[in-house]
């Protein structure tokens, strides 16, 4: 579905651009009519792609940290270019957020291979002897991991025999390497997994496939990028790598019922003052003012390490060869791919995908994780994503009384936090969390108060147009094994 | 603005006492240190008043006025710490109802002079108030309310935007059609107020004693005996509760209860710093009701509160609480009055909070106060339920409630306040706590009629040309309803009316009717008297229709809110006779009245008795049976001079005999009708109802009623000195039938009641009902005129010249409608029935 209509647009601009821009504006019209569209269908669009799992607490091997979950994503590209993972492996669950750049390729297939470096990267060295035993013989392979999947996720079939071989041989070489015995850490397992699933997309990129498919795809999904955040939740603790921006929140419950958020990773991204510094310094002096410029990554990438993004990690050399060594007749531009070197490309790789890891100790006040990719929180703060996750999940609306430093407030800024709090004393409509973050982040009105009609016009926003006022959303909500509830 | 004033909204410094009877002490002296230095109780007094806010020290200045000695007024906490310390102190004359604008105006002017008379700071200033109009209905309400108060003498005028925004420069004028400005409307400092009346009575030697509580008011034959209090009892002739918040407690802490129907709600409003562009002292209250807010000048800032959709009740489980205090201010509960005052003065957006108050206040049912003795027992009065106007009303009702208590009756009608209005009905918590949430709506909405919008999108696209005070939307329906009465049959349920028993062994029924009534009911059994029961005034205490069932049986029926009045007015009067006996059997009876030239045919029908005037004159009752049923008392009358019957049914039977004769009546062209349609009948037809029409200062002479009274017997009856008189001396006004001309009942507003008359161009009066009347296709307005006083201010007698000899004008909301003045009704419209009936039997004859 994707390529078609990228043809049909190109046959468009190509041909007549004066009729497309015509039937382009009649589209517009159309759609302004359906402006305000009815509860009914802003519910169907923000529910289409949304997923609850609740989770058995015990699974027949250990007790389950995690009670349950909530995912949802809004696509503001056409087609979408976030991707979602759940999975329950042996030491726990894991989830991911990714957000592809340049296309969709390289987040769809870190999201279908990236959880299974990680699960096979802690597993036991006995379990992982039994896998490749069966695999010799030709037996059913025992699960790795027990997948979550919306109707809506989908794997590339083409390239699954590929990408089962490169998971074997990054298996076979952990059984060679004698300190693996009990498996990794979730810390070493994570890091290692990020990296060595980068390793084989490069990889795969370079070396003679053979199918033509499997070859485009190979290059595509090197060429594209995309950030990644992935969370480890075991019985007593949860581990976030995160590389790029997206972000991990907790959420935590006060003693005064309130909530607050600890961040559980860093977004790499200019704001980031660290992650600049770590760039610049691994660059000649000369670079310095080169090297992120316009708070953007060769004044290009947003994100400051990504996966995929060969074009900041080969030479320019490499590039150009392996473009050119595509089949002749292989339509560059309908693959996304093109002959382009940023800017003051002088002393590459500036692109890594080394994931910042953090640990947290689960305590009885932590309720939830969100996990999220940026368009979410393009909308929010964290400290207002877990507010609104964590009022959704009490139910009880509890609010403070006016407090007496709010008292001292002049009447039309006491008028402006009266309407705020009466946005947030209203009910919930969506008993999924991630759809009720998804909601608030379009539907907001100026005093946080839930607004049909702003919600309307942004859903109603035709394709042309959606990505400039919204970005492509991912939310996953996790709940916690609380005690409490 | 007085210095001292204010604080005391929120610092109680109520803290007076007396060293000795009647002697007042400084009122700085805060007695903190016990109950040592209580002054003792009294073992007996006259008069014991429960209660020390606003409301019952008035009642005590007042009776002292009157001359009443041996006062004691009790105060469980300390003067003024309920409702009265945290008053808003908008002292406003524009209320809904002419007698409490009567209140209001005496109010005003008391609290005006009390400064002089006591030395007592009050913090009176005259500000003025605008009541604002964000749309033509609200406008044609105030309109209407100004023309009222011009009769009542209250200056007030009708402004254009531009000048509300002269008069207050803070108001955002751009949503307003116009305003209604009451220039000598006020602000005042209540707790001062109480303060200055409590000195003033105290003077006149009333005895005030605070922290002594009212545990039980000790009832003995059904006459007060005593009140006990925590720190002894006082045994008195008159009990007066004025207990605010805790009325309804106290009153059922007596041995008889007592039912105070009120129920508190919070009410909330805000206190600014002062501002920083100050304010003229002198800047008009603003009172917005469409935006449901109201605001006035408090110390440099502003003071603004309002009244909210989404009211909350409290004290239902009855918390008792020595003085209001520590209650929760809740500012979520307060953003739509904050957002309606932002929206109405913008500009104040940058004012800081001084502090949000919330004041608990009583509402009643029907928002009007309870005021006068109680049904159950003698001795006992009641002033509560203020409806958060207390400081408003206390002055005017204080003397009203002293000269009932003086004289017997107050000097003006207060009927719309007595608390025997109220029934058991309306004494429920529960009732009264749902009800407070729906009575505190129309408090700001229209006036007498309020506007339901029963669809709120067409009203949007329809405001200009709302309805609410033009025809209305059920003109066609009423119209065929009463076509059906005037040709065919209707049914009209009037279950509601007030019925009694009156019976006797021997003639003392008959004995106590015939010194009750002014009319005569020494009449054959069977047949039906109209009559009032006159006061010795010769006013109407009731209109009402007495049935002679048996030779000592009487069946009594009047209007519905007549059943406690009523009652109370019987029993006070009937001797203590165990032959004699009375009964309430309203609930026992279902009344359908069946108005129309076919109601006969379908009686017949269902009785196989020839129900013809002939075989069943007018005015007539004969117990038959009707369908299956039995004992079901017919009445050849209508309420409405129309023919017809009505049916006592048994309680029972109702159902059975209400289907009979909805089958039987199809043929006859039967259909379901309503009190619009029966009003505008009798309307028509000149008949007044008491509660609209007559009033308790209305004697039979003044409205064309000397045939019902038996001045050529010699019984002596109530009232009969004073109507003898009466005739004598010629009545000073006189209850007629204007019928509007030159009103386009389509275009022009419609009149409904309260509208001022003018005979060649002079005041003569208001009206007191109106209704279309589809016969003549004209509207009539029944009321009172009277004459310009004579030359020494003396009222003159009133002539049938001057009635039929002059110009009337009926002024609708500012607009004057010449109009016909009548004394008789239009006898076509009774001799086109009879015509209209040979017709129809003719056309019967012939067959549909």
């Amino acid at each position: 579905s994707w390529s078609p209509s990228r043809s049909d647009q190109s046959f468009c601009t190509g041909e007549e651009s004066g009729v497309w821009t015509r039937s382009c504006c009649h589209f517009s019209t159309r759609e302004d009519l359906d402006f305000q569209q009815s509860q009914v269908q802003i519910n169907s669009i923000l529910r289409s792609n949304e997923q609850t799992v609740n989770v058995p607490e015990f699974d027949g091997r250990a007790l389950s940290a995690v009670r349950k979950f909530d995912s949802n994503h809004l696509p503001a590209n056409t087609p979408n270019e976030d991707r979602r993972s759940a999975a329950t492996c042996l030491q726990g669950m894991l989830f991911g957020v990714f957000d592809g750049h340049g296309g969709w390729a390289c987040a769809q297939a870190v999201s279908e291979r990236l959880l299974y470096y990680i699960a096979v990267a802690m597993m036991p060295k006995q379990i992982l002897e039994e896998l490749d035993k069966c695999m010799d013989l030709g037996r059913p392979i025992p699960p790795i991991l027990q997948w979550y999947k919306h109707h809506s996720d989908f794997n590339y079939r083409e390239s699954a025999p590929l990408y089962i071989r490169h998971l074997r041989v990054f298996w076979q070489e952990l059984l060679d390497n004698e300190e693996h015995d009990e498996g990794m850490s979730p810390q070493e397992a994570l890091s290692c997994a990020f990296r060595r699933l980068d390793a084989d997309i490069s990889l795969e990129a370079q070396v003679p496939l053979s199918s033509d498919l499997m070859k485009s795809t190979a290059i595509q999904v090197a060429f594209a990028g995309c950030t990644a955040c992935v969370a480890h939740v075991g019985t007593d603790g949860i581990h976030v790598a995160n590389t790029g921006d997206c972000r991990a929140v907790l959420g935590v419950q006060n003693n005064d019922g309130s909530w607050s958020a600890v961040p559980l990773s860093k977004d790499h991204n200019s704001q980031n003052q660290d992650e600049l510094e770590r760039i610049r310094a691994q660059h000649p002096p000369s670079e310095r003012d080169t090297v992120v410029t316009d708070d953007r990554l060769l004044g290009v990438l947003m994100p400051l390490r990504a996966f995929g993004d060969v074009r900041f990690k080969w030479s320019v050399e490499l590039q150009q060869s392996i473009l050119a060594s595509l089949e002749s007749g292989v339509d560059l531009d309908s693959l996304n791919l093109y002959q382009y070197t940023p800017p003051n490309y002088l002393t590459p790789p500036y692109l890594e995908v080394t994931p910042e890891i953090t640990y947290h100790k689960l305590r009885p006040q932590d309720h939830f994780l969100i996990l999220g990719t940026d368009g979410l929180w393009d909308e929010f703060s964290s400290e207002e994503a877990v507010r609104l996750v964590g009022e959704h999940l009490s139910g009880i609306h509890l609010q403070a009384p006016v407090s007496p430093s709010e008292r001292k407030l002049k009447l039309g800024q006491m008028h402006e936090l009266l309407l705020k709090r009466r946005a947030r004393a209203s009910p919930a409509l969506d008993t999924n969390a991630a759809t009720h973050l998804i909601r608030h982040a379009l539907g907001t009105g100026e005093y946080g108060e839930s607004s049909q009609e702003r919600l309307a016009s942004m859903l109603a926003l035709p394709e042309d147009l959606a990505r400039m006022y919204r970005d492509d959303i991912t939310v996953t909500v996790v709940h916690s094994h609380n005690k409490s509830h | 603005m007085a210095p001292g004033l204010l604080p005391r909204l929120l610092l109680p410094q109520m803290g007076f006492r007396l060293a000795g009877r009647g002697l007042w002490t400084s009122p700085q002296c805060l007695a903190v240190s016990g109950d040592s230095q209580l002054p003792p109780v009294p073992g007996q007094a006259r008069v014991v008043i429960c209660g020390g806010g606003i409301v019952g020290t008035s009642v005590a200045y007042h009776l002292a006025k009157l001359g009443w000695t041996d006062i004691v007024l009790l105060e469980q906490g300390r003067l003024g710490a309920g409702t009265t310390r945290l008053c808003a102190g908008i002292l406003s004359m524009a209320k809904p109802i002419s007698i409490e604008s009567q209140m209001a105006n005496y109010s005003s002017s008391l609290y005006q002079q009390l400064e002089e008379e006591t030395g007592v700071k009050t913090g009176y200033v005259k500000t003025g108030s605008l009541c604002l109009a964000q749309n033509q209905d609200r406008f044609i309400s105030l309109k209407r309310l100004a023309t009222r108060l011009k009769v009542l003498g209250i200056n007030c005028n009708i402004i254009k935007p531009k000048e509300i925004a002269k008069l207050h420069p803070l108001v955002n004028i751009h949503d307003l059609v116009g305003a209604l400005h009451l220039p000598d409307d006020a602000v005042v400092s209540s707790p001062d107020v109480n303060h200055a009346l409590a000195v003033a009575a105290a003077r006149q030697g009333v005895q005030i004693l605070d922290r002594t509580a009212v545990q039980q008011v000790v009832v003995e034959k059904g006459h007060v005996m005593a009140v006990e209090t925590d720190r002894g009892s006082i045994e008195c002739e008159y009990f007066v509760n004025c207990a605010g918040q805790w009325a309804y407690e106290l009153g059922q802490a007596s041995e008889v209860k007592v039912s105070v129907p009120l129920h508190g709600c919070e009410h909330f409003y805000l206190l600014t710093k002062p501002l920083q562009e100050p304010l003229a002292p002198n800047t008009p209250v603003i009172i917005d009701m469409d935006g449901r807010m109201y605001a006035r000048l408090w110390q440099g800032g502003l003071l603004s509160g309002g009244f909210e959709k989404n009211p909350k009740p409290i004290f239902t489980e009855g918390r008792n609480q020595l003085e209001i205090q520590n209650m929760q201010e809740d500012w979520d509960h307060f953003e739509p009055m904050l957002g309606a005052l932002l929206r109405r003065m913008p500009h104040i957006e940058t004012a800081e909070i001084h502090q949000l108050v919330n004041c608990p206040e009583s509402f009643t049912p029907d928002m009007r106060c309870l005021m006068g003795e109680t049904p159950g027992v003698s001795g006992y009065y009641v002033l509560a339920g203020m409806n958060s106007s207390g400081l408003a009303f206390a002055g005017g009702a204080g003397k009203y409630l002293a000269e009932w208590m003086t004289y017997g009756y107050p000097s003006a009608n207060v009927w719309p306040l007595d608390i025997k209005r109220f029934g058991n009905l309306q004494s429920s918590r529960t009732f009264l706590r749902h009800r407070v949430m729906e009575v505190m709506q129309p408090r700001v909405q229209t006036h007498s009629f309020e506007f339901l919008p029963y669809d709120f999108w067409r009203y949007l696209l329809s405001l200009d040309q709302s309805k609410t005070f033009y025809k209305p939307d059920w003109f066609d329906i009423v119209g065929a309803e009463v076509k059906c009465c005037k040709e065919a049959v209707c049914v009209i349920d009037m279950s509601s009316f007030t019925k009694f028993e009156l019976t006797s062994t021997g003639d003392q029924a008959l004995e106590l009717l015939q010194y009750l009534c002014a009319n005569d009911l020494d009449v054959p059994v069977g047949h039906i008297v109209h009559t009032g029961m006159l006061n010795e005034r010769g006013g109407y205490e009731n209109d009402c229709s007495v049935v002679r069932l048996s030779k000592n049986s009487f069946f009594i029926i009047s209007p519905t809110d007549q059943q406690v009045h009523c009652w109370s007015w019987i029993k006070k009067h009937m001797p203590n006779d165990p032959h004699l006996h009375l009964e309430d059997v309203s609930w026992k009876y279902t009344a359908l009245n069946l108005i129309g030239p076919r109601a006969m045919d379908v009686l017949a029908e269902l009785s196989y008795v020839s129900m013809t005037p002939e075989h069943f004159p007018s005015m007539f009752c004969k117990e038959m049976s009707v369908g299956y049923a039995n004992g079901i008392r017919v009445m050849s009358m209508t309420h409405t001079g129309e023919p017809g019957f009505m049916l006592y049914i048994p309680i029972e039977y109702a159902l059975h005999v209400y289907n009979e004769v909805m089958s039987v009546g199809q043929k006859y062209g039967i259909r379901n009708s309503g009190y619009y349609a029966l009003r505008s009948l009798r309307i028509e037809k000149f008949f007044a109802f008491w509660g609209q029409d007559l009033d308790t200062f209305t004697t039979p002479l003044e409205c064309g009623r000397e045939f019902r009274v038996k001045f050529d017997k010699d019984t002596n009856f109530l009232g009969r000195e004073a109507l003898l008189q009466q005739r004598q001396e010629g009545v000073f006004r006189r209850f007629v039938m204007l019928v509007l001309e030159d009103h386009d009942t389509e275009l022009d507003l419609w009149p409904w009641w309260g509208e001022p008359v003018y005979r060649s161009g002079q005041l003569a009066g208001t009206t007191t009902s109106s209704a279309y009347s589809y016969t003549l296709e004209r509207h009539v307005c029944l009321g009172f005129v009277s004459p310009p006083p004579g030359p020494e201010g003396l009222p003159m007698p009133i002539t049938p010249d001057f009635i039929n000899r002059g110009d009337y004008e009926v002024n609708i909301a500012g607009q004057r409608y010449p109009a016909k003045a009548k004394l008789y009704p239009f006898s076509s419209l009774f001799t086109q029935q009879k015509r209209r009936k040979e017709d129809m039997e003719l056309s019967n004859l012939q067959g549909k």
